[in-house]
């Protein structure tokens, strides 16, 4: 008797959870399906101005950015476009050690023994010693960043764009410790109340506390046809085009010209060349 | 079973009332956490893992060394590893418990933890870890639970709780091991970029899991009428001493490949940790308090009569468990991120409140693992009497 009634509570609970505990999942499998059928009536076109790549990639020629100066507008330019709050904006001069630790960066500048660490030397020349360098996401050909996402919120593009998805991003951070390059920042606080109304880009969405960002190589201005800022805003130094069309603008400076990349030998595959 | 948890002595219930109000304080700072994001926390852009990833990885060790009383017990059939077999297991699912829990509290977005089931991703490791820490939580429950219940009717466990608990055995080893890679496949991380990572992370998982478990036998010896075995306490002791000799071999393997290879980018994590690195060291103390206390405790474990005085051996086990908390718990973390890809050194301390979310965390460990090893007890002393 004793033995009957606890098996049957014990079913019962059983049961009683298993039915609580399948109906989020039913109810998903429901709105997939009627986000296929939506799906199936919508056609996503491109622009007609839309530009398209195999692999989009850059060469920054750093005989042409000289010093700060000439860096401050470009990073400028991106920060703007994209709604990059600057942490460090702040009346409040005591919070400055915690804001540092938060800062959020696309595209910064660096110095050479640490833009290129392994390739760094105490001999190095005048010139390159005192360079500021350019440094952003890579777009890796092959990224680790990539790989390790567990909800593919970080994504490869099929014109090599390594993008984000700000809204299925959890925030675990697991792509920040996968970047060999430093690129990706994390909105420890509310990035909203660090950009004034004044300053906001309505064409670009901001975020919100909790989940990774980094460069999207202005992905929502090659849409519409348009060059990314950094580039428009770089006076030439920066050009960007497709890896793989041989009549690139990229490809005439890489043939012409010695470039270098990011920590080459760890096999990412950076888009990002350089020449010193 | 679980009635046997809401009865007991004053203590019992006294002792549970701390712990909650410790977990409900946890609980009101990671509120705090939840509205004003992880800037509560130490930790920043170039050491974006911290406190809680820590623990994590040593707590998925903690709980793979159920492991250890599972061999001997079922597979080489020592029959004396029964009377505590359970405790072990137990322990896991309190463990495996406070590992989910630090994922979730180190989560930007929590609340949209279910994304990783909703797209899932196999080529992530932390997709693996989230499968074969939730199959191991269930694994043991279900083991346990089902064992713990023949027990007390004094039949054998059934026939189907076999293969599970066959399957325990190397899903114990895939935890930690998944945990390991979540760490050692990244290209730009020198510090773990080792194929020695995993095996260092079983070894001292079965090294500090066990000491724990001894001192817990010792706790319940004296607070209960249930006495583990003095026989159990020493076979545990000799398994610490061969776990705890390998993880220091292990780790010396890694110190003569980084040092005699003399590659930079390896080495620099382990001049920050033991040397400092361009004036940065807060962890110097803390590592080589580690590396000694490990030392100290091979020494004292591997002279018979220190490991034979239980009272010794008591001390050994906290050596253990407090050299290999550091290592895990402190090192291996920010010593990976330090200096990080740029070469920059952003040192990491965790905040107060980040420790008190922590140690909310650990309460809830602490408060299943009361209540399960009460039940354990329990019935053990029931089929006693």
């Amino acid at each position: 008797m004793e033995s009957n009634r606890r098996k049957f509570l014990k079913v019962a609970g059983i049961s009683a959870l298993g039915i609580a505990g399948a109906k989020p999942v039913l109810n998903a499998f429901a709105s997939e399906q009627e986000e296929e059928a939506q799906h199936a009536d919508v056609e996503i076109r491109k622009n007609e101005k839309a530009l398209t790549a195999r692999q989009w990639a850059m060469v920054i020629d750093t005989r042409k950015l000289q010093s700060e100066e000439d860096l401050k507008p470009i990073i400028e330019a991106c920060h703007k476009t994209h709604n990059v709050p600057d942490v460090m904006d702040t009346e409040n001069a005591e919070y400055d050690e915690d804001n540092q630790r938060h800062v959020i960066k696309w595209i910064w500048e660096e110095e050479y023994k640490h833009a290129f660490p392994t390739k760094s030397t105490e001999f190095l020349d005048d010139r390159l010693k005192n360079l500021p360098f350019l440094v952003l996401c890579n777009h890796c050909e092959n990224p680790p960043c990539v790989r390790v996402c567990p909800t593919k919120a970080t994504f490869k593009r099929e014109d090599g764009i390594v993008l984000m998805d700000f809204h299925r991003c959890i925030g675990c951070r697991f792509c920040m410790a996968a970047c060999p390059y430093g690129s990706r920042s994390f909105n420890f606080r509310d990035p909203r109340e660090f950009i004034k109304d004044e300053d906001r880009n309505p064409e670009f969405p901001t975020r919100m506390k909790g989940v990774v960002e980094k460069c999207n190589f202005c992905a929502e201005r090659l849409a519409v046809g348009k060059q990314p800022a950094c580039v428009e805003a770089s006076n030439g130094a920066i050009a960007f085009g497709d890896l793989y069309d041989p009549e690139s603008e990229v490809r005439q400076l890489l043939k012409s010209n010695y470039t270098i990349r990011r920590k080459q030998g760890l096999g990412t595959g950076p888009a990002i060349y350089y020449i010193v | 079973m679980l009635e046997l948890t809401v009865k007991g002595s004053k203590k019992y219930f006294g002792w549970m009332a701390l712990v909650l109000g410790v977990i409900g304080i946890g609980f009101c700072v990671y509120v705090w956490q939840l509205i004003s994001g992880l800037q509560i926390t130490g930790m920043s852009r170039d050491v974006s893992w911290g406190f809680y990833i820590a623990q994590l990885t040593f707590l998925v060790g903690v709980a793979a060394s159920a492991v250890m009383l599972v061999i001997p017990h079922y597979l080489h059939n020592y029959k004396a590893f029964g009377r505590i077999t359970i405790l072990g297991e137990f322990l896991a699912i309190a463990s495996v418990t406070m590992c989910l829990l630090f994922v979730i509290v180190d989560l930007g977005q929590p609340m949209r933890l279910f994304n990783v089931i909703l797209h899932p991703t196999p080529g992530s490791v932390l997709f693996w870890d989230m499968v074969v820490l939730n199959g191991y939580l269930f694994l043991n429950l279900i083991i346990g639970w089902n064992v713990l219940e023949a027990e007390r009717n004094q039949v054998p466990p059934p026939g189907w709780v076999k293969p599970l608990i066959y399957l325990s055995v190397p899903w114990a080893v895939s935890i930690h091991t998944v945990t390991a890679f979540l760490y050692c496949g990244l290209p730009g991380r020198g510090y773990w970029l080792t194929a020695i990572l995993a095996p260092r992370f079983l070894s001292s998982a079965f090294a500090a899991g066990p000491s724990l478990l001894v001192l817990l036998c010792l706790l319940i010896r004296k607070i209960s009428k249930f006495d583990p075995g003095k026989e159990q306490i020493q076979s545990l002791a000799k398994i610490i001493t061969y776990a705890i000799i390998l993880n220091v071999f292990f780790f010396f393997c890694e110190l003569f490949v980084v040092f005699y290879s003399q590659i930079p980018e390896h080495m620099d994590h382990f001049k920050y940790l033991f040397t400092g690195l361009h004036g940065h060291g807060v962890l110097v103390p803390w590592m080589w308090a580690s590396l000694g206390l490990m030392i100290f405790s091979i020494i004292m474990l591997v002279i018979p009569s220190v490991r034979k005085n239980e009272t010794t051996l008591a001390i050994a086990c906290i050596a253990v468990f407090a050299g290999t908390w550091i290592d895990k718990g402190m090192g291996m973390i920010s010593g990976g991120f330090v200096p990080n890809p740029l070469h920059h050194v952003n040192e990491y301390v965790p905040t107060v409140p980040e420790l008190v979310i922590t140690i909310g965390v650990y309460g809830i460990g602490v408060l299943i693992l009361t209540a399960l090893f009460k039940m354990a007890i329990s019935i053990k002393e029931e089929v006693a009497a």
